[in-house]
């Protein structure tokens, strides 16, 4: 599923709304998430999961073409974890 | 830091898109509810500039019961990942916040 057929499915659950004001809402929410991890906080949606940034320590790293060492800053990184009905209903479709 | 909740995303929908509010909460819900949805039925996820939400199966694998030690197998799961795309990345890389940061030496 892409984000636009994300858009067409809850457009279906709204006819009410034109698809441009979904896609406008829907837009808004993944914007509203990436600026909650920009500034630091974490995400947590109930049954869904939670969003959070996981730290990386500067290190030493390598050019792989060249070998050469290059000094890597100290960074985070997004990361997700399924909360428990994601990952109940998940696997159940195993 | 305060966790950001389904009820904040609402909020800011309805201040600042002139959603009303009962849309709102239902737009946030659908939201979440229709990629559980997507990867209940074994579907990958793919929100261009966030990330793409995968379901990835583990073979069954030996375990440990880690209060008796007693060996017991793990059976065989699936499970979802999350793979954050170029754009959150670049977002959140730059973060330099103080709560999770060890001091350097």
């Amino acid at each position: 599923m892409t984000r636009s057929e994300l858009i067409e499915q809850i457009a279906g659950l709204q006819p009410q709304l034109p698809q441009k004001d979904v896609e406008l809402a829907v837009k808004g929410i993944i914007e509203y998430l990436t600026q909650a991890l920009a500034s630091g906080n974490r995400v947590e949606i109930r049954g869904f999961g939670s969003f959070s940034l996981h730290y990386r320590a500067p290190r030493l790293g390598r050019n792989p073409r060249t070998g050469t060492a290059v000094q890597l800053d100290e960074r985070h990184v997004p990361h997700f974890k399924p909360g428990k009905e994601l990952r109940d209903r998940v696997n159940k479709s195993l | 830091m305060t966790a950001v909740t389904k009820a904040d995303l609402a909020a800011r929908l309805h201040e600042e898109l002139g959603f009303n509010k009962r849309e709102a909460r239902e737009l946030v819900e659908q939201f979440f509810e229709q990629i559980r949805q997507a990867l209940e039925d074994n579907e990958h996820v793919k929100l261009s500039g966030f990330g793409n939400f995968e379901t990835r199966d583990k073979r069954e694998r030996p375990g440990r019961n880690p209060k008796t030690g007693e060996v017991i197998p793990v059976p065989p799961r699936r499970v979802v990942t999350f793979k954050p795309g170029q754009k959150l990345k670049a977002r959140v890389e730059t973060y330099a916040g103080s709560e999770q940061e060890p001091s350097q030496g």
